[in-house]
């Protein structure tokens, strides 16, 4: 039995076992290439062979930029195969962030996608003093860029091969050097407070998560999965790279950001993993299309929609599900969900899962009811993206499933959840401290998040431990649960709710633009900017009906009795949300004070002063008046 | 350096209107040539003449030393002149990867019966024209648009087809007849990254007209600048900038009648 405890070593083995079999495909010139395991193989050693020959050494950083292109999946591995670490980075932050992470990191080699990936780190060379090397995978507009330190992906492995035949067998024997306590990749948390952190996974780990995972997903070298969520993010590392290694299933890298919903479509994954976001974008095109059909067309898909709905209520209460329902449904796959499956490229996925964040019930249960096996997944970059999943037969909007093989859970102090396993990761890279703080001598990582276990066994995600607190009255107060139930209606892009020793709850709201502006339009309201459409009366009165229906399955005491709709976006830029669109409360408690003042004041204006950060860097303020509403009557009637 | 394309003493009277009067200009290979001057000046006027629309009533049109006055359109593409045009002229209803298929269509060689039976050499011809008009449109980022029809596509986006529709003619000079109009800001910086890129890798020669002067100063190697249809200057930006007629004629004299206005 060969040595199976490093990515590498995978690697090592899917080229001799899987050999032809596809590894990974990306699409080019409208066309899906395919590279198997054996060209899979190649490439990362003779990229590590030329990266060895210009100088990258163990336990060196290489940092990669970009969207997901094989290359840049290669490059990780290639850097592991030397004991050299990854350092995947979010391709859409601002130049202050990248310069501190690649700063922290100590990174001697970046990869960049493109022109535009070469352009940002150009201008941070001087703040960069450990940098040594760039290396660019898409030559185009690169030919006026001379400099000795910045090479193509081609001439690194140019250079690679003659390394290699001038040192054979120097790339096994660096792979064979590797063991599973080496640290192959350090994640940085996009962090909801102060500086991102560096959370470094080991070999062990990431095997460890992928084999479990392998396990109750049940992925086998058939499996596709369309790998479109941002490299940076432990959640795509776990799926793509680690799983797709463990596993031998076939990763596909879509076009462009722009065509990913197009190249699902083509290719109908096996498995899809997807945030909130994207089941409600696909939710909502579903229905505007319904919306647009013929009237017999829109009649049939609404007929069968609710039989699968009444049907699935049915299954997940355990109920048998009456003949004539049952036939509907059989019908209905052949005529409404195949079909709608199809269009969104679902037809073939065996499971499809949901994390991140709360999906809304009524869109969790739309898609299972038309037959998409879509379950709920728990984890933080921390556990290596991975505490807790769904069963098939369990499958609920509620909570976040069973820990997986290999993992505790248990509730600590506060109702913090508390994980321990093979997924929990080495630390946080020179920071020991904050490591010694969620790692307690046991061995148990504090996750921050307050839950319990239901009797089922599943856990139950309530909110961040520390944002939980309470109402002047002592009622307890979750912020992120209040906000989720605000988010699950389509015209609300986020919302952040205050009630910490305050009176009442109350909330500000940033509308969708999209639906909130077609909803407009469908009523000839008339607005020119966000901000105006944010301020219209009639978006107002609908945005009240609307919390009047979160309201109503929230405990009376927190229910919302005053909001007020923002006049932009919560923007990552402004460091208002973190980069996977979770609220940094403190900062935001801050940024708004006199608003937040003005909402307990009993005002029925605030000034609001928003500071717009833009993507170079610049700052602009923009002042405006926004009404406050009051949804009291609501929380009194009912 | 030598001249590309030779411009001398051209002519274009429209009735008893002088468009042009007496413009030479010579464009070097590789450059990115910029015409600006208000409106009226004369600018479309030239680039017509340039492609082949108008012919000139006096004057001599020579590329690479051959004289091509009298060159219909379609002649002066095959030689490598390809242009976009100030209002769009995409085929709304076709696909973005049809209208780019059919820039390409003067360096097609199948004749309508092969292509008809599409076997052969026009299948393979075909693959290799799909292929050209791919790397147009990975160029250009526009793959997730290859299926849309040109007219559902947003001002910007139309914008950028239609220089792609250009590009796929593989030209030596390419004629931009104001690529940034109407464009916001964003649309302008994408586009002069765009032009700024088909120069440097392909070395394709660039005649622009534009009236959003920070692009032009910024992109050009050289500008011309035209008034009431006579060349009035010529040179680096940075001459033609502080060049004191190009300053009448924008902003007016002294006596303040100004002929243009200097957003014109």
């Amino acid at each position: 039995m060969p040595d199976l405890t490093t990515l590498p070593r995978l690697l090592q083995r899917n080229a001799r076992e899987l050999g032809a079999r596809p590894a990974m495909r990306e699409k080019d010139r409208g066309i899906w290439q395919t590279w198997n395991w054996r060209q899979y193989h190649d490439q990362v050693r003779d990229l590590a062979l030329g990266l060895a020959s210009l100088g990258l050494r163990r336990g060196d950083r290489l940092s990669v930029i970009g969207d997901n292109r094989p290359r840049l999946y290669w490059a990780q591995v290639a850097a592991q195969s030397l004991g050299g670490i990854s350092v995947p980075v979010y391709q859409d932050s601002i130049a202050k962030e990248l310069a501190y992470v690649w700063n922290h990191a100590e990174v001697s080699v970046i990869v960049a996608e493109d022109q535009e990936q070469v352009d940002k780190v150009l201008a941070l060379r001087d703040e960069l003093p450990s940098l040594r090397l760039v290396v660019y995978d898409d030559p185009r507009g690169m030919t006026g860029y001379r400099h000795d330190w910045l090479k193509s992906f081609e001439d690194v492995q140019e250079a690679g091969r003659k390394f290699g035949v001038e040192h054979p067998g120097f790339f096994e024997s660096e792979v064979e050097k590797g063991g599973p306590a080496d640290v192959a990749v350090i994640s940085y948390t996009s962090g909801t407070t102060g500086s991102p952190k560096g959370a470094m996974i080991s070999h062990a780990n990431a095997i460890g998560v992928a084999e479990s995972f392998r396990q109750v997903s049940r992925l086998v070298p058939e499996d596709t999965s369309l790998a479109y969520l941002p490299m940076a993010w432990a959640g795509d590392s776990v799926y793509t790279l680690f799983a797709g290694l463990v596993a031998g299933f076939c990763a596909n890298c879509p076009e462009s950001p722009e065509t990913v919903q197009r190249d699902l479509r083509e290719l109908g994954p096996s498995t899809l993993l997807a945030p909130p976001r994207i089941w409600e974008n696909m939710l909502t095109a579903v229905l505007v299309r319904a919306a647009d059909a013929t009237p017999l067309k829109r009649r049939t898909f609404e007929y069968f929609r609710s039989a699968a709905e009444r049907a699935e209520i049915l299954r997940t209460e355990g109920k048998p599900v009456p003949a004539g329902l049952r036939l509907a449904t059989a019908l209905g796959e052949f005529f409404v969900y195949g079909p709608v499956r199809d269009q969104l490229g679902l037809l073939r996925t065996k499971w499809a899962l949901t994390g991140g964040a709360p999906l809304g019930p009524d869109t969790f249960r739309f898609f299972r009811s038309i037959g998409v096996n879509l379950k709920q997944v728990y984890g933080s970059t921390e556990t290596t993206g991975l505490v807790s999943l769904q069963p098939d037969r369990e499958a609920n909007p509620s909570t976040a499933g069973r820990p997986v093989p290999g993992v505790e859970i248990k509730i600590g102090d506060r109702g913090e959840v508390l994980v321990k396993g093979c997924t929990v990761f080495k630390g946080y890279f020179r920071n020991e401290a904050a490591t010694q703080e969620v790692i307690d001598p046991d061995g148990w990582f504090r996750t921050g998040d307050a839950g319990f276990i239901d009797p089922r066994g599943h856990l139950v995600i309530i909110d961040r431990a520390k944002d939980v607190g309470a109402l002047t009255d002592g009622t307890p107060f979750a912020p992120q649960f209040i906000e989720n139930k605000l988010k699950f209606s389509p015209y609300v892009r986020e919302a952040v709710a205050f009630g910490n020793d305050k009176p009442f709850v109350a909330a500000m709201i940033a509308i969708d633009p999209d639906t909130v502006g077609n909803w407009a339009e469908r009523r000839g309201i008339a607005y020119t900017s966000y901000m105006d459409l944010s301020q219209k009366a009639q978006v107002r009165e609908m945005i009240r009906d609307e919390i009047r229906r979160g309201n109503e399955t929230l405990p009376e005491g927190t229910r919302i009795r005053r909001f007020l709709l923002l006049t932009k976006d919560l923007e990552a830029d402004d460091a208002e949300i973190t980069r996977t669109r979770k609220v940094r409360r403190r900062y935001v408690a801050d940024k708004y004070a006199t608003v937040i003042d003005a909402l307990y004041g009993g005002a029925a204006e605030a000034e609001l002063s928003t500071s717009i950060t833009y993507e170079d860097g610049r700052q602009a303020t923009i002042q405006s008046r926004v009404s406050i509403e009051d949804v009291a009557e609501a929380a009194a009637r009912v | 350096m030598s001249a590309q394309l030779e411009i001398a003493e051209v002519s274009k009277s429209f009735g008893g209107v002088q468009a042009v009067g007496r413009v030479s200009l010579e464009v070097r290979r590789g450059e990115i040539l910029s015409v600006i001057g208000p409106n009226g000046a004369g600018k479309t006027t030239l680039l017509n003449m340039i492609s082949g629309f108008y012919h000139p009533d006096s004057g001599r049109i020579s590329l690479e030393g051959a004289d091509v006055t009298r060159h219909a359109p379609n002649r002066l593409a095959e030689l490598g002149i390809a242009r976009t045009f100030q209002n769009i002229a995409l085929f709304r209803g076709m696909t973005v990867l049809d209208n780019l298929m059919l820039g390409r269509h003067v360096r097609m060689k199948s004749g309508v019966l092969a292509s008809f039976v599409y076997w052969g050499f026009a299948q393979r011809e075909e693959v290799v024209h799909r292929r050209l008009v791919e790397d147009i449109i990975d160029f250009l980022r526009i793959q997730d648009l290859r299926r849309r029809p040109c007219g559902s596509l947003a001002y910007g986006l139309q914008k950028r087809v239609e220089l792609g529709r250009a590009l796929a003619l593989d030209p030596k000079i390419l004629l931009l007849d104001e690529p940034m109009g109407g464009c916001n800001h964003e649309e302008k910086e994408d586009m002069a990254r765009f032009i700024l890129d088909v120069n440097h890798e392909w070395g394709t020669t660039i005649i622009l007209i534009e009236h959003d002067m920070g692009v032009v100063m910024d992109i050009s190697d050289r500008v011309a600048v035209l008034d009431m249809g006579l060349k009035i200057a010529e040179g680096t930006p940075d001459q033609v900038r502080t060049n004191p007629q190009v300053i009448k004629a924008y902003l007016g004299d002294a006596k303040g009648t100004s002929n243009g206005g200097q957003n014109a």
